[in-house]
């Protein structure tokens, strides 16, 4: 196998790799003129449905076939990109935006021809401030230079693109819920069928995909389908950004070709375990993929393979690496914590299901769990999200995940905390004390510390 | 207080700063996030009769405008500090320690998660994931500046920076001349 060559990075150490003149001196925006000047819109999707692209956003979905869903005879179509990139330990398509905006500007206007949008939506999460403002300076300076805009290219061919910042809702990545925060609603995700592609945004077919999906599009352009499909394992090709975090020595994010195991990344890309200790438990591709133990390092992490370890997917390949002094107790508490806040509660198995997890992994955590509750966690676990079939969405699966991985992969660590750590004192919460007492509970008590009351606001709303 | 509903809130250089958004999309209600951003930039809030001032704009009653503020936990309808800074608790941030990093700044400043400070200036939150973990533990500001891997010691000097001016908008966008692949240096122990 040859040497890897990295596409989708191959600028991020350029200097000035954000500005068009950096972008352009390396060839940039050459694969957005061929498809619109020599192409029609069905070769660039039949060639992007050769490559098998499957986006890079969590499901997988091939990325070709998505797009050949649009009816034939619309009138209109929108583009949503989804950059709310809010799955824990996912970081790529920041780097993507803020060091090569350009790469991902090309992949938005080859990928809005071949679909016949004309207007796109870059569905940025607000957290991702500096993105934002390159992203913006980006889309001036394609407009002055032709590459967006009326008659691209003398085509006939129109595109704007627009950034519409999210309000740090992990619900609006999903498609819907991103769909229907684009048009100024709570981001609740929408009962399907119907897809997007036949009624999405604003009631118009609409193509929602991930950053780094279109990102990969115009080197499958200019490159070709056989030289993507070169790249990676059977039913996952091209290059992908692995982000690795948590307990190693280097938290990066780094481009190779799908199908790596978790041992090459933790070993020779994130420079080791942390502090010279082992691994003890890996989470694949953001928190809601599950969790691998060690001994599953050696699964190459692709959309298929992975499934064989009980993990949910490959999801957006963000590895967060445990070390062998983490508690699963506390994995699973942060998990909970994150879906319970996150939920948008529109689903009651997701809803309530969510917030009672960490109630319980609350207790356990205390010193209050019951045996019984593992059994519990998993009657629960196995009875929300889409795989039963009680939810809109799959943000309760992610939640569920977790769990059944730690008690499948991990139940008698947690059966010996659960026995080990019994509080003797009976767990009574400060509301309830305050109850009991008869008194009226001060938030800041029940927090258990004593601060000083913080002054009331200096300025008030309206004044200048 | 601006409670007196003959006088407008918004002048109508925020308003024409919201009506500007309008063209981009096929109905005025998606101008509905956009304008919440201008409004909480402005007042660093976003009060009752604001929405109802933007429901006018965009031709939406104000219940849909709370509805949408609502659902977000960002909006926030009394003043925040000058800067806001979220300290990340989620998965890699809390395992490298997050948590204590959010705890240390809030005893530090004597107020609790979500509160701002008495001199107005800082406001600390805990966030979910902020896409940062190449700087776990991190935090963010809301201008954009980014901290992190964290220690105690920096999250004092962060503190510090932070009760400083805002961040004027860096030309560079805080990547510097050369924007190479970011290598942040792991705390030692």
């Amino acid at each position: 196998m040859p040497a890897f060559e990295p596409v989708l990075t191959r600028n991020f150490a350029v200097p000035d790799s954000q500005t068009l003149r950096a972008y352009e001196s390396r060839g940039g925006y050459q694969a957005s003129r061929k498809a619109i000047t020599e192409m029609d819109p069905d070769k660039v999707v039949q060639i992007v449905k050769d490559s098998e692209l499957r986006g890079r956003g969590g499901a997988g979905f091939p990325c070709g076939l998505k797009w050949s869903f649009l009816p034939k005879d619309r009138q209109e179509t929108f583009m949503c990109v989804n950059g709310d990139e809010s799955e824990p330990a996912t970081f790529n398509n920041r780097l993507l935006i803020e060091r090569d905006p350009h790469q991902f500007i090309e992949g938005i206007l080859i990928s809005c021809f071949a679909t016949k949008a004309a207007t796109a939506y870059v569905y940025l999460r607000f957290e991702y401030i500096h993105a934002f403002r390159i992203m913006e300076r980006a889309i001036a300076e394609a407009r002055e230079a032709g590459h967006l805009g009326k008659n691209i290219y003398g085509s006939g061919f129109d595109l704007e693109i627009y950034c519409h910042r999210g309000a740090g809702a992990y619900i609006c990545g999903e498609e819907t819920g991103l769909i229907e925060s684009l048009e100024g609603k709570r981001g609740w995700p929408r009962i399907k069928p119907p897809f997007p592609a036949i009624e999405g945004a604003f009631r118009k077919p609409t193509v929602v995909n991930n950053v780094e999906t279109l990102a990969c599009v115009p080197h499958i352009i200019e490159r070709g389908a056989d030289w993507f499909k070169s790249i990676g394992t059977p039913k996952s090709y091209g290059p992908k950004l692995y982000c690795v975090s948590g307990h190693v020595n280097k938290q990066v994010c780094v481009e190779l070709p799908l199908g790596v195991t978790t041992r090459e990344l933790i070993e020779d890309h994130a420079g080791g375990v942390w502090k010279g200790r082992k691994v003890k438990a890996t989470v694949p591709g953001g928190i809601s993929m599950g969790v691998m133990s060690a001994d599953e390092m050696d699964v190459k992490l692709d959309f298929e393979d992975i499934k064989k370890t009980g993990c949910l997917g490959l999801g957006t390949a963000a590895v967060t690496v445990m070390d062998d002094q983490t508690s699963m107790v506390d994995y699973l508490y942060n998990t909970s914590r994150f879906f319970a806040h996150e939920s948008c509660g529109q689903c009651t198995p997701c809803r309530e299901g969510t917030g009672w997890m960490y109630k319980i992994f609350k207790r356990i955590k205390a010193g209050g769990g019951r045996l019984e509750d593992l059994d519990v966690l998993t009657m629960m676990a196995n009875n929300m999200g889409l795989t039963p079939g009680t939810t809109i969405c799959g943000l309760a699966d992610g939640a569920a995940w977790p769990v059944k991985n730690v008690l499948a992969k991990f139940r008698p660590e947690l059966e010996e905390y659960i026995k080990k750590n019994q509080s003797s004192k009976p767990l009574v919460t400060p509301l309830q004390k305050a109850i009991a007492a008869g008194t009226v509970a001060e938030p800041v008590a029940l927090g258990g510390r004593v601060y000083p009351a913080p002054q009331p606001a200096l300025r008030s709303p309206g004044g200048s | 207080m601006a409670s007196d509903v003959t006088t407008p809130m918004l002048s109508e250089a925020i308003r024409d700063k919201i009506r500007a958004f309008i063209p981009r999309y096929p109905n005025k209600r998606a101008v509905t996030l956009p304008a919440l951003h201008i409004v909480h930039e402005y007042f660093r809030c976003v009060p009752y009769q604001a929405m109802a001032e933007i429901a006018e704009i965009l031709e939406i009653t104000p219940a849909e405008v709370h509805d949408t503020m609502s659902f977000y936990g960002f909006f926030p309808q009394a003043p925040i500090g000058d800067v806001r800074v979220w300290i990340c608790r989620s998965l890699s941030c809390m395992i490298t320690g997050g948590d204590e990093m959010l705890e240390h700044a809030c005893k530090k400043l004597g107020v609790r998660s979500g509160q701002t400070t008495p001199d107005g200036k800082l406001t600390v939150e805990f966030a979910e994931c902020l896409g940062i973990c190449d700087f776990a533990p991190a935090a963010l500001a809301d201008d954009g500046r980014i901290f992190g891997p964290l220690t105690p010691e920096k999250v004092d000097a962060m503190i510090e920076e932070l009760k400083k001016d805002k961040d004027p908008v860096d030309p560079t966008h805080g990547l510097g001349s050369s924007a190479g692949p970011a290598t942040p240096s792991r705390p030692e122990g």
